[in-house]
């Protein structure tokens, strides 16, 4: 009887390995590996067509004591990041608190918010290049026309480029974390407004202390997800100005690709790539932290 | 949604929230309406001011000659093959093993899954370097089954699913397991079918990333007849550079598959991401 269940639990075992295999395969072979491999090759020395040298920690000392374009690409990556975070969230729940209304055209305004998420970067940047272009672009046309004589040269200029790829990345990402904010909105009691506009509270009490406490959860999600995905972007840089100009808009993810695919350098880059890796397992950190603690609170 | 009568808003208050959706779907829709005006224009009036929103000899032609100049079509249809490949692929490979994670019992199944979990928030940023130089070794890049093995295994796929499936009520499994259903066929019979609103989830999540990726197919794709959609529309804003008007046509072409998806699947977008977003 003994060996009759052991044989059934081999078998058992069995079946569930071979429903795990086909995804777990392709899963340790092309992520797994690279990530390990990664980790590895940051303390390597590799050009390319030469050997692999292992050489300590040098690529890092180089990073940080060399490389000026590493702390240039540290401090956009940091730019865009505290930029784009508070604004995409704050537009993304004034956004979310209008659409909590009854209103008529929901379907159409939430369509029309969230559309730009799912568009091609590629079509959008071209799009918003043509509309921003200094000389001839019809927003500068507008502003020249309400009498501004000098407009920014957007993404020509070193100081207006950051802010242009700001922009577009706020304008095709709020409506995403719209829907997040809505769905959470949904599940407000009506009763505590109910209760508080009975109390003679104001909006904005009610806002800060209904609506605020209540989505604080969701906040701290959309946060976490937004410094994640700030921190990782670089396609939108390489559409848009390929880094520049010079290298204003030279993002750390940029800066890896750069150094891998342009100078064939994949030990120094994954070197930087471990501290893209440092960046986002700090914030994914503070996330296991505190999430217990706030979604208790819903 | 279903108590709106006890929000009650004043009519003033509510003009005033009208005013502010529409401004800002104005500011949404504008780039694209631009877009499409500006891609039946000729050239000399794309950028003419003030703005002529609606032309007045529209320019069709503008959408026939890009087919010509830049291989869109050879885009699309590979775009599409990709799109397919690793939506199914994924589709397959990671219900099969959520359904493992989610409802059987077996040795090392922890720590297996504990592996998924540890690597779902690294990004391809941080990997990316040494799997293009193990896909080179293996003659796999500027190909497009590197591209979809690339792709189909993901962790959130798994994760996905497997949320859904530990939702299943484990007496259904008995149920059909005394019935005399292999636990292939409770995946087929039963797990499937059940779970429709988590695999229209993962189809579009996975539909949607892989029609607009851009820096794989960068990355992966030199030759120009593997090239995808996005990749064929970047090479037309590079080498027709001055040429707006086709530029925008191209856009607007490149945008119409996803668009149309879009409007009539909106439901399940939305659905997806209010339930991911909420149980975080």
């Amino acid at each position: 009887m003994d060996k009759k269940s052991k044989s059934l639990t081999r078998r058992k075992t069995l079946v569930a390995y071979s429903f795990i295999l086909p995804n777990l395969l392709g899963f340790f072979i092309f992520t797994f590996v690279p990530i390990v491999f990664s980790l590895l090759l940051s303390f390597c020395e590799w050009n390319s067509g030469g050997e692999i040298k292992f050489i300590g920690l040098d690529n890092f000392i180089r990073m940080f004591s060399k490389d000026n374009s590493f702390w240039i690409a540290l401090k956009n990556t940091i730019y865009y990041t505290v930029v784009t975070v508070p604004v995409t969230l704050a537009l993304a729940l004034f956004l979310a608190i209008l659409m909590n209304k009854p209103l008529k055209g929901r379907v159409f305004f939430r369509s029309v918010l969230f559309f730009p998420y799912v568009a091609s970067l590629v079509a959008i940047a071209v799009v918003w290049m043509a509309l921003f272009n200094p000389d001839r672009g019809p927003v500068n046309s507008i502003l020249m026309a309400i009498g501004i004589e000098n407009p920014p040269r957007w993404a020509a200029s070193t100081t207006w480029a950051m802010p242009t790829i700001i922009g577009l990345t706020v304008w095709k990402g709020m409506g995403y974390y719209m829907i997040v904010y809505l769905a959470a909105l949904q599940g407000v009691s009506r009763d505590l407004y109910e209760a508080a506009s009975l109390d003679g509270a104001t909006r904005w009490q009610q806002f800060v202390n209904i609506t605020w406490p209540c989505v604080t959860p969701t906040t701290f999600y959309i946060l976490m997800m937004l410094i994640v995905a700030t921190f990782k972007s670089y396609d939108i840089m390489y559409i848009t100005t390929q880094g520049g100009p010079g290298e204003a808009t030279k993002v750390l993810a940029y800066h890896i690709y750069n150094t891998a695919f342009v100078s064939s350098q994949f030990g120094y880059a994954s070197a930087i790539a471990m501290i893209l890796l440092a960046m986002i397992v700090v914030i994914t950190l503070i996330q296991f932290k505190f999430e217990k603690r706030f979604t208790s609170y819903l | 949604m279903a108590d709106s009568k006890v929000g009650v808003t004043s009519p003033i208050k509510m003009f005033f929230v009208y005013v502010a959706l529409i401004i800002m779907a104005c500011v949404m829709l504008v780039p694209f309406v631009w877009m499409i005006s500006s891609s039946l224009k000729l050239e000399k009036d794309v950028f003419a001011f003030p703005i002529q929103w609606i032309p007045e000899d529209p320019q069709w032609s503008n959408y026939q000659v890009i087919w010509e100049k830049v291989p869109l079509l050879t885009g699309f249809f590979n775009t599409t093959k990709l799109t397919v490949c690793t939506t199914i692929l994924q589709l397959v490979t990671s219900s099969f093993a959520a359904y493992a994670f989610a409802k059987l019992e077996f040795k090392g199944r922890d720590t297996i899954f504990m592996m998924y979990v540890l690597t779902i928030a690294i990004p391809w940023q941080v990997y990316m370097v040494p799997q293009f130089i193990m896909m080179t070794n293996v003659g796999l890049t500027d190909s497009h089954l590197g591209i979809i093995l690339m792709h189909a295994f993901t962790a959130t796929g798994v994760f996905l699913m497997r949320q859904f499936f530990m939702g299943v009520p484990t007496e259904l499994l008995e149920a059909a397991r005394i019935d005399g259903l292999s636990e292939y066929g409770i995946w087929a019979k039963l797990m499937l079918p059940l779970s429709k609103p988590a695999i229209a989830t993962l189809c579009i999540t996975s539909f949607t990333f892989e029609w607009n990726d851009f820096m794989g197919p960068l990355i992966y794709l030199s030759t120009t007849n593997k090239k995808t959609i996005q990749l064929m529309l970047r090479m037309f804003n590079t080498q027709y550079s001055s040429n707006y008007a086709q530029i925008m046509a191209a856009a607007t072409v490149a945008l119409i598959p996803v668009l149309i998806l879009f409007v009539f699947l909106q439901r399940y977008f939305v659905e997806g991401i209010a339930t991911s977003g909420i149980k975080g």
